[in-house]
């Protein structure tokens, strides 16, 4: 089962600048645990230290927070995506 | 699902537009969507945005143009010249001014029939309340956190939409928080990033469309919320990737365990917000870690004494492109697998543009053995102003 994770910009530099990853995955914490063996760089920005993901890193099975969810036991199915979104503060950038 | 806002009490309600402004609204007043009550509507609502930057361009100058009949502007910060990339209210000749009386001048030319009142101040947990209780709608356009978390949990004491936006680089975000049914910031993101784990000033920068766009779709949201009118962005996170031009949307769930919005809330007044977030003050931080400096002046004494020295540049090379001091190119990430580049026996200065990125190089280098390392302190900024003047300044 393929399961597409989209990788949001700020996080681009530490994932070989790549915008997205499929991974054969049948929950959300396996595409996720895919993507942080293949890029090592991104595992401390979306996991602490105990293993846990960070609560400023939402994800998302297609349009829903896993949250609300199975959070990372969340089953997915071939073709769904998951989007990490992270917090952005942009707005003026007046510095 | 619309929520109109009415206006509140203190000034009288408007109940009639003059022949001028029915002709300078007259493809609004022709729309059954907005006509002569929505109009009104617009006429007798007040807005403040918080930050007059980026996104506050285009939602200035739409909602003025649409004749919002008061707005406020909140912003500390005063006109530079790299501002006039993206926040197109303001010409050349505002560099130097306040960024809320120059906007004003241009605002009340745009629509001299509005009341424009600025409040050159920082937000602040003191002052946002009170700032606040005199609107209807507050947009938030500002560009940090902790003034993220301040305008939704002022926004949320005091029942008031907050019409969000947020940039980076080529993404943008919008929703409207703050609304009783929907979801406020703290339950899409219950806490702020760390400040180590926000990217670096090398990965930043946006393109002067971008809040364009974005700061154009929370003025539309903030003119529906007024109207009455349409389907607004209440419950539901709209991503828009300007690289790809896409948009998409989340769906975005109150938290029921909220600490500001849920049933039970346990934060009932402003807060720290810099401690909340793990920062001190907004001024850009000094270095994280403490490394060894030279000045831009020792070393342009030393060079001039002829002195062998190695400039390390870890800039992108984009940067470089734009002024260099002929240094070795190796951006900070890809020194760990460059190191072999270096010579730890020859005596070297690391830059960068601040000074920030070649001291967290130093301090690496430092760990990785080398002795003889400095960091220029100020970056290629501080040479161009102590040093040399031809350096151009980015």
């Amino acid at each position: 089962m393929s399961v597409k994770v989209m990788i949001p910009t700020p996080l681009r530099a530490y994932a070989g600048k790549r915008d997205s990853a499929e991974f054969s995955a049948a929950t959300v914490g396996e595409a996720l645990s895919g993507l942080t063996s293949q890029f090592g760089e991104l595992r401390k920005h979306l996991y602490t230290e105990d293993g846990k993901l960070r609560a400023f890193v939402n994800v998302y099975l297609n349009d829903e927070d896993i949250r609300y969810l199975a959070k990372e036991n969340t089953p997915t199915k071939d073709g769904d995506t998951i989007s990490i979104i992270p917090s952005i503060a942009g707005g003026s950038f007046a510095r | 699902m619309a929520t109109t806002t009415q206006p509140q009490t203190g000034r009288k309600s408007a109940t009639s537009l003059s022949n001028e402004e029915i002709l300078r609204y007259s493809r609004h007043l022709i729309m059954p969507e907005v006509g002569m009550e929505g109009q009104l509507k617009l006429k007798n609502a007040k807005v403040l945005l918080i930050g007059t930057g980026g996104l506050g361009a285009p939602l200035g100058l739409y909602l003025a143009a649409a004749g919002v009949g008061r707005l406020g502007l909140v912003d500390f910060d005063v006109v530079d010249f790299t501002n006039l990339q993206r926040q197109v209210t303001f010409g050349s000749d505002d560099v130097g001014k306040p960024k809320t009386e120059a906007a004003r001048a241009r605002l009340s030319n745009l629509n001299p029939d509005i009341q424009i009142d600025t409040f050159e101040t920082k937000l602040t947990s003191d002052n946002a309340l009170e700032l606040f209780k005199d609107f209807d709608v507050i947009v938030d356009g500002t560009d940090n956190f902790p003034t993220r978390y301040l305008v939704n949990d002022a926004s949320v004491l005091l029942g008031k939409p907050n019409v969000y936006g947020s940039i980076f680089r080529f993404e943008g975000q919008a929703t409207v928080f703050g609304m009783p049914e929907g979801p406020c910031y703290r339950c899409l993101y219950p806490e702020p990033p760390p400040p180590g784990l926000v990217p670096s000033c090398a990965e930043g920068g946006v393109l002067g469309v971008l809040p364009g766009i974005v700061g154009s779709i929370q003025a539309m949201e903030t003119i529906k919320l007024i109207l009455g009118t349409g389907e607004n962005l209440v419950g539901r996170l709209l991503l828009f990737d300007a690289l790809e031009m896409k948009f998409r949307e989340l769906k975005l769930r109150k938290n029921p365990n909220c600490p500001m919005c849920g049933e039970h809330r346990t934060i009932n007044k402003l807060i720290d917000y810099y401690e909340f977030c793990g920062v001190r003050g907004e001024e850009a931080p000094g270095p994280d870690v403490q490394v060894p400096e030279i000045t831009p002046r020792e070393l342009k004494s030393r060079l001039d004494r002829g002195d062998d020295l190695f400039i390390l540049d870890v800039r992108e090379p984009h940067e470089y492109q734009i002024c260099n001091l002929n240094g070795h190119l190796i951006p900070l990430g890809e020194l760990p697998r460059r190191v072999h580049e270096l010579d730890s026996s020859h005596e070297i200065i690391a830059h960068c543009r601040s000074g920030k990125r070649s001291a967290e190089a130093v301090d690496f280098l430092r760990k990785a053995g080398f002795r003889k390392i400095y960091n220029l302190h100020g970056g290629i900024l501080a040479w161009s102003t102590e040093v040399d003047p031809n350096v151009p300044r980015y």
